[in-house]
């Protein structure tokens, strides 16, 4: 197996990333969509740390990505629970308050 | 077909599978199933790239921590009888279509470039000497056994380019963005705590 075929998984990662945020109207949803964009991300840094001179500090560069991850899902969970208790429901559509 | 490459195409395709699932699928605890499908067959591909430890903080911190996370949200923010999270089939349309050639473009760019090529020409570089007192462990140095090394590039040593002061002087490992996540992550949750707390209602009497 060569680098090829992980940039590839890496790839179809990114894609159903990108839809999942584009299309889901859950605000949950579109959460979920940034955690498969960002494990795309991991899974590229790995490979190339595993077939490249990149070596230890791509996987050093995927730990930091894990560890921002967990903080994003926090802050973006605390994000949707106040906008849920505000406006009870969790539709993006909806949080257009600031629209001109 | 040798045991790694069967192990590699099985992690891919449950990888893949699962976050077309989570794409495909529209009750939102079905996606976060699907995502920790998905999130572990990846901690399986990172173990087959030699990334254990890696893998293993995948494991923990992704599918244990922040899965239980996002359906601890999906929990406390029950969408109501009259909500409708459908997309319209155009949109589905659209968005089908913009994935497909997002996902092409990807394919082709990757298989445009000759990659021996780019590795042959980054391995001119300093010769690497890997310390091989410092950074053995149970397995073999080739099969992943990287918990130390990490380790101690985190505290600022890298032990894979060699311990000796001549080759480590200019290689500075991560002890700077290490503390700077870890006071990111104190803010972040404590930012966390004090957005979602549970807000009082002031009583008018």
């Amino acid at each position: 197996m060569d680098l090829n075929c992980s940039l590839f998984v890496g790839a179809v990662l990114f894609v159903a990333g990108v839809v999942c945020m584009a299309t889901k109207r859950n605000g949950i949803g579109v959460l979920m969509g940034v955690e498969l964009v960002l494990n795309a991300a991991n899974l590229n840094f790995v490979a190339f740390a595993n077939y490249t001179r990149l070596g230890l500090d791509g996987q050093v560069f995927s730990l930091f990505v894990i560890v921002l991850a967990a903080a994003e899902a926090a802050v973006a969970l605390a994000i949707a629970l106040s906008f849920y208790n505000n406006h009870l429901t969790i539709d993006v559509d909806k949080a257009n308050q600031l629209q001109g | 077909m040798t045991g790694h490459q069967l192990l590699f195409s099985i992690f891919a395709l449950t990888t893949c599978g699962g976050a077309l699932a989570v794409v495909l699928s529209q009750n939102v605890v079905r996606m976060a199933f699907w995502l920790i499908i998905s999130l572990g067959a990846s901690a399986g591909l990172f173990f087959l790239l030699n990334a254990d430890f890696v893998g293993t903080a995948q494991l923990l911190v992704y599918v244990g921590g922040t899965l239980v996370l996002l359906v601890f949200g999906v929990m406390l923010t029950a969408s109501g009888p009259f909500s409708d999270f459908k997309t319209r089939p155009g949109e589905t349309f659209m968005a089908g279509i913009v994935a497909l050639s997002l996902l092409l473009m990807m394919v082709f760019t990757v298989c445009s470039v000759d990659w021996k090529k780019v590795v042959a020409a980054t391995n001119q570089g300093v010769p690497i000497s890997t310390a091989q007192s410092v950074a053995t462990g149970f397995n073999d140095s080739e099969e992943g056994n990287t918990a130390r090394p990490l380790g101690m590039a985190l505290l600022g040593i890298r032990v894979d380019h060699g311990i000796d002061s001549g080759a480590n002087a200019n290689r500075i490992g991560y002890l700077l963005p290490f503390e700077i996540a870890s006071m990111h992550l104190l803010v972040v949750l404590i930012g966390a705590a004090y957005l979602a707390r549970a807000k009082r209602r002031v009583q008018e009497i």
